[in-house]
This record gives structure tokens, sequence and C-alpha cells, in this order.
């Protein structure tokens, strides 16, 4: 070695890799079980009267494994990478990132098998029952110290936007996770919330909703403010609104939850400041959508000849739209109509399908070449068709459910003028509601259509390349003298 | 200090806070070290491919 030689150090890809690649996998399967279940909600026979294949216990799995398999694999993954590339060092530890990997995929396993068999603790998006949720408290524990040990060991005077948003997912979802997950074992399979009543509920949907805004929300703006601008090739629009957009998002996100308890139990008052906060929220929101948007002003024309960029511009798009959507329903007046309804649902995919999972595949699309070696993907004119398979899927699906959500409304509420009594039964609206759950299982065989592209395309990617190794080089410790 | 003083308190305190935040972040004196930092992930200069690095050495021993 040459005496002049500074020193090296490699970053830690092999763990993002990992995760990439579990991403990809545990999107198809998650997208798969939805468009299972979305099969049987048009052929209820497909349940094949097995009860590991009921409606009830397949529908926790999808959800669980689209948001914590596919999109918090995917959130772990990019974060690592980022939180590496802007601080311009190493992760902190990377035993203890191979333990975040393992331990992570081995609760995702646990769910697969548990949430079948029956075993739940019934709150929702909260499934798991008590030891898995131990490992999970553990498993975040570890995150949160790779993550940020790996902040307070940086090489650069400032702490890049993205990390921002990063931290502020991985601290409050621990704080999330372990206040709603407290209960009582009755045995090793079965617990009881320690909350009673409507403070259950409301602990309930703290969380609930503060998943939906850190995790789905904070966590994929970490991963926009590196990803868009990387793909892009310019700055972010204003780092100033960016400051400011996220102080104001997780201040805000915070309140909102008891919009998903209108006209319940829950005291007036708290209701009605859910409502205010949700609505708030649009402004925040709405400036995290501008500025990834506008990021691409003066350049627009890349739009024409990037389809991995196309994901990324499109998936602001509906975030911009869910984050106007959320807000109206979260008034009291419009919620009276839409909840309980398939409006809900057709909601909530369009934050999923057309924000999260959009934001991420793009991103994917841009990492897993430079993960293993290549300058492109394998194949860019697949990840066009993949772009529109998604797009045609995201659209089908949240246009049948807004329209069987509305109309489930307004058959439900219909009252005869003559006597008041109701104009439909509840089964008539399950009836009128089969053509547009059939689109929906349709909408579904594109999005997992698109989403096999993918993963054939990231194999041959894979195939073609060798892992990246990529070192930096650092000026040696004035300490270290040559021997 | 009772429970709705503490709150109305804080209320306020958060306001203001917020509003401190939006005068920093759009001062004159943030505005450079905030346009370097949005520029900063594209400054990967220090950073070596070590495959594409060992290719070149190995061109300059030829």
């Amino acid at each position: 070695m040459s005496q002049t030689s500074p020193q090296q150090i490699e970053y830690n890809l092999k763990v993002v890799r990992q995760f990439a690649v579990m991403t990809v996998i545990w999107g198809i399967i998650g997208m798969a079980v939805g468009t299972f279940i979305a099969a049987q909600l048009v052929w209820p026979e497909l349940n094949f009267d097995i009860p590991y294949l009921t409606y009830s216990r397949l529908r926790p799995l999808h959800t669980n494994a689209v948001i914590f398999a596919f999109g918090t694999s995917a959130l772990m993954g990019t974060s690592f990478y980022i939180v590496q590339k802007t601080c311009k060092t190493p992760l902190f530890s990377d035993k203890l990132a191979a333990f975040v990997f393992w331990s992570w995929q081995t609760i995702i396993v646990l769910a697969v098998i548990t949430l079948p068999l029956g075993l739940t603790s019934s709150k929702e998006y909260a499934e798991l029952e008590w030891p898995i949720d131990i490992l999970i408290a553990l498993s975040w524990v570890a995150y949160i110290i790779v993550f940020f040990g790996t902040l307070a060991k940086r090489r650069t005077a400032h702490i890049y936007v993205a990390n921002w948003f990063l931290g502020a997912f991985i601290v409050t979802v621990a704080v999330l996770h372990i206040v709603n997950s407290m209960s009582v074992p009755v045995s090793f399979t079965k617990s009881y919330s320690l909350y009673a009543g409507a403070v259950d509920a409301m602990v309930q949907w703290w969380y609930g909703h503060n998943a939906v805004g850190f995790l789905l929300t904070a966590g994929f703006l970490g991963m926009m403010y590196y990803f868009v601008p990387k793909q892009a090739e310019r700055p972010v629009y204003s780092y100033r609104l960016s400051v400011v957009h996220f102080w104001a998002l997780i201040s805000l996100y915070i309140w909102a939850g008891p919009h998903h308890l209108h006209y319940t139990a829950l005291p007036d008052w708290t209701q009605s400041l859910g409502m205010v906060m949700s609505v708030i929220l649009f402004v925040p929101s709405w400036g995290g959508m501008i500025n990834g948007i506008m990021t691409l002003s003066g350049a627009w024309h890349k739009l024409k000849t990037d389809p991995i960029l196309r994901f990324l511009i499109v998936s602001l798009s509906f975030y911009g739209m869910s984050t106007f959507e959320g807000p109206m329903m979260s008034i009291k007046s419009v919620n009276a109509l839409s909840h309980y309804t398939d409006w809900t649902i057709g909601h909530v995919h369009s934050g999923a399908l057309g924000w999260v999972a959009m934001i991420t595949i793009g991103s994917l699309y841009y990492l897993i070449p430079r993960l293993w070696n290549q300058t492109a993907i394998y194949n860019t004119r697949w990840v066009n068709i993949h772009f529109w398979l998604h797009t045609i899927g995201v659209v089908l699906y949240i246009v049948a459910l807004w329209i069987s959500g509305v109309m489930q409304g307004l058959m439900w509420r219909a009252v005869n003028s003559a006597d008041g009594t109701l104009t439909y039964s509840f089964v008539e609206s399950v009836e009128a509601s089969y053509p547009f759950w059939f689109i929906r299982f349709v909408a579904g065989l594109f999005i997992v259509a698109g989403m096999i592209l993918m993963a054939v395309n990231c194999y041959k990617t894979i195939r073609q390349g060798t892992p990246t190794r990529e070192v930096l080089d650092v000026p040696a410790p004035a300490t270290s003298t040559a021997a | 200090m009772d429970y709705i003083t503490w709150r109305a308190f804080y209320t306020v305190l958060v306001f203001v806070l917020f509003i401190g935040i939006v005068f920093w972040a759009y001062s004159k004196s943030s505005k450079k070290s905030f346009d370097e930092a949005a520029k900063s992930i594209f400054d990967e200069e220090d950073v070596n491919n070590t495959e594409r690095q060992s290719k070149q050495e190995s061109k300059n021993n030829e």
C-alpha cells in the first residue's frame, strides 16, 4: 500500500440490497393477497370453506404484508442507503443492521403464519399478538440505534432534509407501537388491550392514523426528498419549504386520529378537534407535494423520456390527491356519508397504491442498478409498461370505489318520506356494489402483473451485475502514523 | 398551573415556535447554507467505485 493513500471506508450496501430484494418479493405477495380477497368479495366461494382462507383472516394478512413487509422493508432499505450517502459515513453497526433485517423478516414470516391461524389482537394494523409485538419493539430499537448512530457519526455539517423525515418516522413509530400494543397477556397467543372503551378506541386510532402519518407519509417523504432530486438531477425546489412543511406536518399529524371515530362514543369536542387538525393538515401535505413536483420545474421534458421519473412524479400527484381527499373526508358532515363505505377503502388505496407504492417502485428502479454495478435497469421499456399497468390499475381501483362508496352511503341513508323507514336493506347495497368490486379485482390484476414484470426486470439486472462496493476516501486520522 | 392553563400556554408556545421556524427558514442568513444543503446530495466526487477504479489502474499499468 502506498504511504500517501488515505484511509478508505466502505458503505454497507449489503443490507440495502437485502431489503431491496425483499421489498419486491413482499410487494408481489401482499398485492396478490389483496387481489385474492378482492376476488373473494365477488366470488365468496373462493374461501373453499377453509378457515385459513377466509376473508376475515386474509384481510389483515394483506394489510400487514403491504404496510409492514413491502412498505417498511422499502423504508428500512432506502433509509440505510440515504443516511450513509448523505452523511458520507458507513452505517453505525453492520451487525445491528443485519439484526434489523433478519428480525424484521422473521416478524413478517410470523405474521404470515399467525394471521391465517386466526391469532389476532383485533386492533386494525396492530393485529399481531404480544410475543411478536415484543420482537417488533426490539427490532425497532435496533433500527433507531443504527439510524441515529449513523447520523451522530456523520462527516457532513448539515443533516440533509430526507433524514429529518426518516428520523421522525422512526422515532414516532416506536412510540406509537409501544403505547398501542400495551396489553395483558392471558396465554402465549392471546392478550387483551390495557385500555378500555372509548379510550382504547382513541389510542388505537391515534396509533392508526399516525401509522399513516409517519410511516406511510413522513417515511416516504424522506424517500422522495432523496430519490426525486437524484433522478431529476436537480436540487429540491425549495429547501426552505421542506423545513417549514416538515415541522408543520409532524406537529399536526399527531392530532388527526379522532376523525376515524366521528359519531361514536368519543367525546364530541375530541371529534371536532380531530376534524379541524385534519383539515389544516392539507396545507403542509401540499407543501411537500408542491416541493417534490416543482423540483422538476424547467426540466419537464425529462418526463417524456424517463419512466422512472414518471413513477416518482405521478406518485406525488396521487399524494396531492389523497391529501386533499383525506381532509375533505374528515369533515363530519362528509364523513357521515363516507364512513364505513368503500369510499374510505378507495381513499386508502389512492394513498397506498398511488403514493406509497409508486414512490417505492420508482426509487427501487433507481436503486437496484446502482446496488449491482449497473448504470441502468435491464429494460427501460418494461419500466414504462409497468408504469402504465400500475397507473391504469390505481385509477380503475379508486374510481370504482368512489362510485360504490358514494352509492352505498346514499343507499344507507335513504328513507321513505311517507313513514321514515329505510328505503333499502343492507343486502341491496351489497348487491349494487358487485360490478364495482369486480372492477377492483381487475385493477388488482393489473397491479400484480406490473409487479411481476418489475421482479423479472430486477432479476435480470441483478444477474447482469455484481454487488457494488462503494468506498469513500477519508483523510487518515492524525493518530495513526505509519508504522 | 392547572391543566387548562398549561394547554393554553402550550398552544401559544407551539404557535410562536412555528412562526420562529418560518422566519428562520426564510431569513436571508440561512439561504446560503440551505442552498448548499440542497446541492449536497450531488457531491459525490470523493466516492469511488472500486471496480471502475481498479479497471483504470490496470489500464494505467499496461
